[in-house]
């Protein structure tokens, strides 16, 4: 049970995806100028981490090592189809705006980094611990970002107003430069919180 | 050939695949820390991509339209890169073992390095025709080249100079690739 919580746990703040492991940035960027549709996508990135994570800790031991990376990928690139498509029948303006970065879940290095480190080795329920806790650190830091990036950016949170009425909003923050200086200065905060968080212990 | 030369144009500055469309991000990051390494991954990455698009391509166009099985594209474009993939690693272990070395883990990754994966669906939903499928990719190739040569440039520089801690690394990385697509934006009005 303990190993659970921990497994679990891990996804959201030790090694919290994409901050701790700088896997899997496209979708990062290009998803953040509004809180929407950085929901819209962790949402997506969950289910998919989940179905892949169980089918293949399922059938770890039947999967030949050999060719343990194409079967992994078929197994992802089904997860996705299945977002796709469900997306376009139920949400389809989120499926509009997400537009390209659906499909590329597929090729979210996270995704498949997590079924190469961990879902091949490890037994089911330890596996699903796991994707859940990783699609949800990752869909929380999405959301943070983006809300960082809209707030200052837009002036508004989830398409509601935030800042006072002349607030014009700092376009660049909404834009791709913004996003890459805006994630650098995260980074750095995060390796500063982590700093000052473990100082303490080391001591 | 104007549309041609605007087409590369566009594809090369004004629409950056790394700095604008944010596809390859991963190994813009992972492999920008020299510039041998960078030139490796660019070479690499040129020789995947074009071809994939282009195979790609004929597989949506002549297999999967007349079946009517549109919605297997993903699946079927990840496999045809994937296998690609595979050949250039194999092909790259035998001619260039040091080269192949300092890739490390991103030869496998540029599987799932978004710009192939990015440009391959990016020509069917543009709806690109044959010859403008292998002139996008090239083209996105090629930009993708240039910013990952560029950053690997500025980060040797860096190597040299004090930086602080927390900063070194991935955050430094970030911030001049966001001055850089500052730069890139300069463009956006040469395309349109």
């Amino acid at each position: 049970m303990a190993r659970i919580v921990q497994e679990f746990t891990k996804g959201l703040w030790k090694e919290v995806p994409p901050f701790r492991f700088v896997l899997g940035l496209c979708p990062v960027l290009a998803v953040t100028s509004n809180v929407q549709s950085a929901l819209g996508l962790g949402c997506g990135v969950i289910f998919v981490l989940l179905v892949s994570n169980t089918l293949i800790s399922t059938f770890r031991k039947l999967i030949p090592p050999k060719i343990r990376v194409p079967v992994f990928i078929v197994v992802i690139a089904s997860a996705v189809t299945i977002v796709e498509l469900s997306m376009e029948a139920y949400f389809y303006t989120l499926f509009e705006v997400l537009g390209i970065w659906i499909p590329l879940i597929v090729v979210n290095c996270l995704i498949l980094g997590r079924a190469e480190a961990f879902a091949r080795k490890e037994p089911v329920h330890l596996a699903v611990a796991d994707g859940l806790g990783m699609g949800l650190g990752f869909t929380i830091s999405l959301c943070v970002l983006a809300s960082i990036r809209e707030i200052i950016g837009a002036g508004t949170w989830f398409g509601m107003r935030v800042m006072p009425e002349a607030y014009l909003g700092f376009e660049l923050f909404q834009r791709p430069p913004g996003a890459f200086i805006c994630l650098g200065l995260l980074l750095f905060f995060i390796n500063f919180l982590s700093q000052k968080l473990e100082k303490p212990k080391a001591g | 050939m104007t549309d041609y030369l605007l087409m590369m144009v566009t594809a090369i500055f004004a629409n950056n695949i790394i700095l604008i469309r944010f596809l390859g991000l991963c190994p813009f990051v992972g492999v920008s820390s020299s510039q041998e390494s960078a030139l490796g991954m660019s070479a690499a990455a040129l020789f995947v991509n074009v071809l994939a698009s282009t195979i790609s391509w004929n597989v949506y166009n002549y297999l999967l339209v007349p079946l009517e099985l549109q919605y297997l594209r993903t699946v079927a474009f990840i496999l045809v890169i994937a296998s690609l993939v595979q050949l250039v690693e194999i092909v790259l272990q035998k001619i260039a073992p040091a080269l192949y070395k300092s890739l490390g883990i991103y030869l496998p990754l540029i599987t799932t390095n978004c710009m192939i994966f990015g440009v391959a669906v990016l020509n069917i939903q543009e709806e690109h025709t044959f010859i403008e499928t292998v002139v996008y990719a090239f083209a996105t190739a090629i930009g993708f080249s240039l910013a990952l040569n560029v950053l690997a440039g500025i980060r040797e520089r860096f190597a040299l100079g004090r930086v602080p801690a927390l900063m070194s690394g991935f955050p430094l990385a970030l911030i001049t690739a966001g001055i850089m697509a500052l730069c890139f934006y300069g463009f956006m009005g040469l395309g349109q």
